[in-house]
């Protein structure tokens, strides 16, 4: 390589890298500020604000969900299977939002501990599977956390048989 | 190895590139065409629904292509804008020239088709959170690129300019990858790994891939067609151009 491409060559990587180093102290001054929502243990430990608009996030704790039928009231928690949030919610919920579902609730929390929401988003997990693989799991008796691991192995098992069949 | 070279060195030619890439196009048109009908015939008619979100999760054969897309042409622009600062290999500026419309066109869809999606599975169709936030910036940075292009009056200074922001744009591109993994974000992490098995059962990846593979062909093909029509703009007043057009100038 000629002497004047070799320059120009360090002189390109050299700004990107003076450009990544830039970037990268940024987001780590900024690192917690980009979390999109505090999780149980960060409200818990007094990260939170009172009375301002925060996110929070988590897990639907199971079998706490309780509706008011008279009304659209929901009360429910949300956990990080550390600490736990009350949440209280007027409004119609996502067509997501169910018991183990992850969710982003926005509101303020009180000075009593719980959250009062202006908006519940359901939080879709990284999992995609078709209905009838997700009842035979629920039927074998696991929970959503083990949906990975399980659809990692019916994947394997369908690619065994295929070959077997083949 | 010479003969690859060789070959690399005559693709920086713009009448060898004129020549290779008029064999080579057809055949990725076709590999595109063929590949995108399979893929969403299959994905959008005989995949299976998903359990939670129903049928609004074939939103993905769009979505996913097009964020793959999206990131891989601004790595490409970013690439053939060095190797036109440092080689002075004047058919690199003028694919990354032509690449940055598909790929704000690439952005936008992936941008769009994931609000869609958004409003019955979150809940709202837009957060600021770090992955949504983070494309949006891939939007504009495409879209400085082609501004800063066409700011000089001389088209050096401005394929210059532009080289230099794909360059130092191209931090943004691991910051999208990781950004669900760095932080909390609504946007659910990869289901797709090198490393590992999906997170998906194979009859719904399996149209995914063919898409995804589509969506590759397409953006070689059209940045192939492009640039061969950047090519003869810029090289009008050549001889091998004028011969070309049979002498009717």
């Amino acid at each position: 390589m000629r002497p004047k491409r070799k320059q120009k060559l360090y002189l390109s990587l050299g700004l990107i890298a003076l450009a990544a180093i830039a970037v990268g102290l940024t987001l780590y001054a900024l690192r917690s500020n980009i979390n999109l929502f505090f999780s149980p243990v960060q409200i818990a430990a007094g990260d939170a604000p009172f009375e301002r608009q925060i996110r929070a996030g988590g897990m639907v704790k199971e079998g706490t969900v309780a509706r008011n039928p008279e009304s659209l009231d929901v009360a429910f928690v949300v956990t990080d299977y550390v600490d736990d949030l009350e949440v209280r919610y007027s409004g119609i919920l996502p067509d997501l939002f169910r018991e183990g579902q992850g969710v982003v609730v926005v509101g303020k929390l009180q000075s009593e501990g719980w959250l009062r929401a202006d908006q519940v988003l359901a939080r879709h997990d990284e999992n995609y599977m078709p209905p009838e693989v997700a009842q035979a799991l629920e039927d074998a008796g696991y929970t959503p956390e083990d949906y990975q691991d399980k659809a990692a192995e019916m994947g394997e098992r369908m690619d065994a048989q295929q070959g077997a069949s083949q | 190895m010479g003969k690859i070279w060789s070959f690399i060195h005559k693709l920086g030619s713009p009448k060898w590139f004129y020549a290779i890439s008029a064999r080579l196009m057809p055949w990725f048109w076709l590999a595109a065409a063929v590949l995108i009908l399979v893929g969403s015939v299959w994905g959008l008619a005989f995949a299976p629904a998903d359990y939670q979100q129903g049928n609004s999760f074939r939103i993905i054969y769009v979505h996913v292509p097009a964020a793959f897309l999206a990131q891989s042409i601004f790595v490409s622009m970013a690439v053939a804008g060095l190797i036109f600062m440092v080689w002075k290999i004047k058919v690199a500026d003028m694919a990354a020239a032509v690449m940055a419309p598909l790929g704000a066109a690439m952005t936008f869809i992936s941008l769009f088709s994931g609000a869609v999606w958004g409003v019955p599975t979150w809940g709202t169709w837009w957060m600021w959170d770090a992955r949504l936030t983070s494309m949006l910036i891939l939007l504009f940075l495409y879209l400085g690129v082609i501004a800063l292009r066409g700011a000089f009056s001389s088209r050096d200074s401005g394929s210059r300019a532009a080289s230099v922001l794909a360059m130092v744009g191209v931090i943004n591109i691991p910051i999208i990858k990781y950004s669900v993994d760095w932080w909390y974000t609504l946007h659910q992490p990869a289901t797709f790994s090198v490393t590992s098995r999906p997170a998906m059962p194979l009859e719904m990846w399996a149209p995914l891939l063919i898409m995804v593979l589509g969506f590759y062909c397409f953006f070689i093909a059209a940045t192939l067609m492009r640039t061969r029509s950047e090519i003869l703009r810029r090289e009008a007043n050549k001889r091998w151009v004028r011969e070309l057009a049979g002498g009717l100038s």
